[in-house]
């Protein structure tokens, strides 16, 4: 018999793994939709969100709010240097160029952090506010693991609204099917390019500090994260808005799920829906074929 | 003799290695209609996408009230009031017609109200919310036109706005360009079909092999026929 306590718990949980699911899928397919660069650097990226809060706290002694403002700042600026030096001349070639490239990138940052920091990892401590645990009924939730899922939310659904809905969002979508045209009108889409590549990479500085409190901030902490990310990319469909955030969160809970009904599976059991998805609709759940 | 608005000189252009433009001249005034007649790949497109300065290669000179804009990119030609409406229509599938319709940022002040351009375009209005490329052919191609109108741009480049629509739908695009004639545009239009553009333009340019062979007024169309006809090989 289920216990229904047990998996609403687990669900609960799932959904803060899906918080970061939905946040990281949610920036690599903004970028992969505009640039059509599949953004392997994502893990590190969001490994530097947590390493900028954590040396922002040490050296300039700055806590956790103000580092949740300043790391995607950082962390987007680092991106657009990036864009502009590493990415810009792929643009033409195929797509496993901008992969290459970007994972020779996570490798290069994972490899420095990890020489001067050690696998190890740093502590980094709950913001005393947001300290204690919620009663939620059937669990007690602390309460710095409801302000991710609620940070997550407003900023996933922020971001859908600006693509889906603003005058902006309408560059951006329009920029994805034909920047030559968009350009014509007028607009400069190399801009536009960089200005959204730093904006999907904060996007990942951001879940970065969001993680840093629950998980120690070391340099393996992205890669170990991006796998099970590529597969809720995957299952969503390539460079789908909403696809990516429905699914993310949806797979978290899926996740936690597991763990109730069969918990050895609760690892693999990402992937195990991603081959059936892929069998079934092979441009992911949202994606246009 | 009203002021000269596009002046082009031995334009040159080339898709990657294939050279398509051999040093076209033309000019268009202010007010005027000019149609580019020609064959299939006689380089009429390239032209207009040469003068948007969406070729990746050109040399010569095209000037624009005067203004040098061959070392320009697309975005800012634009700015300068040249709005380009392609053969492919180029409507966004991720669009709803309104946003289609809103989508060019307004270069210069002058351009159409959105009312205005719903009174040319009734039918856009009502489709507003629909997905851009569930509009019929027709439809799309009246909203191709109708988003650069209301950008200030005075320099309309039309390409092939009548391929394969309907002859209903034909005319009412011929209405509606002479509408905007009337409204002081300058119009160069790309055509296949000089029956057509003889009921909209006032002079026509013959395209061959990457370069200007004629200039045809319209008042000589009736009179150059059997030359035309050899032209375009119908």
């Amino acid at each position: 018999m289920l216990d229904l306590e047990a998996a609403l718990t687990q669900g609960t949980l799932g959904l803060i793994n899906g918080a970061f699911y939905a946040m990281l899928s949610l920036g690599l397919a903004v970028i992969f939709g505009l640039l059509n660069i599949v953004n392997f650097a994502h893990g590190a990226l969001y490994m530097l969100g947590a390493f900028v809060a954590w040396g922002l706290l040490t050296f300039l002694g700055l806590g956790y709010f103000p580092a949740l403002i300043l790391a995607p700042l950082i962390v987007g600026a680092i991106g657009i240097l990036l864009e502009r030096t590493v990415l810009k001349p792929l643009y033409k070639l195929d797509h496993l160029y901008g992969l290459l490239a970007t994972f020779g990138v996570a490798l290069i940052l994972e490899g420095v952090l990890r020489n001067e920091f050690g696998v190890s990892g740093m502590p980094y401590a709950v913001p005393p506010d947001l300290r204690g645990v919620v009663d939620l009924g059937y669990m007690f939730l602390p309460r710095y693991r409801g302000w991710v899922v609620l940070v997550s939310l407003l900023v996933c659904l922020g971001t859908w609204y600006m693509i889906e809905k603003t005058r902006l969002g309408a560059y951006l979508r329009a920029a994805t099917e034909n920047p030559a045209l968009v350009q014509a009108f007028g607009i400069n889409v190399p801009v536009m390019i960089t200005l959204t590549y730093g904006f999907g990479v904060a996007l990942a500085g951001l879940s970065g500090v969001l993680a840093a409190p629950i998980y120690s901030v070391n340099p393996n902490m992205g890669s170990s994260l991006i796998i099970v990310v590529f597969a809720v990319v995957v299952i969503g469909g390539m460079g789908s808005i909403l696809g990516s955030i429905i699914t993310g969160f949806a797979l978290g809970f899926i996740e936690g799920m597991t763990k109730v009904v069969y918990p050895e599976a609760s690892t693999t059991v990402v992937f195990i829906i991603m081959a059936i998805v892929l069998l079934i609709k092979p441009a992911g759940l949202f994606g246009r074929a | 003799m009203a002021k000269v608005m596009l002046e082009v000189a031995g334009l040159e252009a080339w898709y990657g290695e294939s050279h398509i433009l051999h040093g076209v001249s033309l000019e268009v005034r202010e007010g005027e209609v000019v149609t580019m007649l020609g064959r299939n790949g006689a380089g009429k497109t390239t032209t207009m996408k040469s003068i948007m300065g969406m070729v990746g290669k050109r040399t010569g000179s095209i000037k624009y009230q005067g203004t040098e804009t061959i070392g320009l990119g697309s975005n800012k030609i634009a700015r300068l009031g040249i709005a380009i409406c392609p053969e492919e229509r180029g409507i966004f599938s991720s669009l709803n017609v309104e946003e289609n319709l809103l989508l060019p940022p307004v270069v210069q002040a002058g351009g159409l109200s959105v009312e205005r351009i719903f009174t040319l375009f009734p039918n856009l209005k009502e489709r507003l919310k629909s997905q851009g490329t569930k509009l019929s052919g027709g439809e799309q191609q009246m909203l191709a036109i109708a988003r650069i109108l209301r950008t200030g741009a005075r320099l309309l480049l039309l390409d092939e706005p009548t391929e394969g629509l309907a002859p209903v739908i034909i005319q009412q695009i011929g209405a509606t360009i002479r509408a905007l004639k009337e409204e002081g545009f300058t119009i160069l239009l790309v055509e296949q079909n000089f029956r057509f553009a003889s009921t909209v333009a006032d002079r026509h340019y013959v395209m061959e092999h990457g370069k200007i062979v004629d200039m045809i007024p319209n008042d000589r169309i009736d009179a150059e026929m059997d030359k035309l006809h050899e032209y375009l090989g119908v």
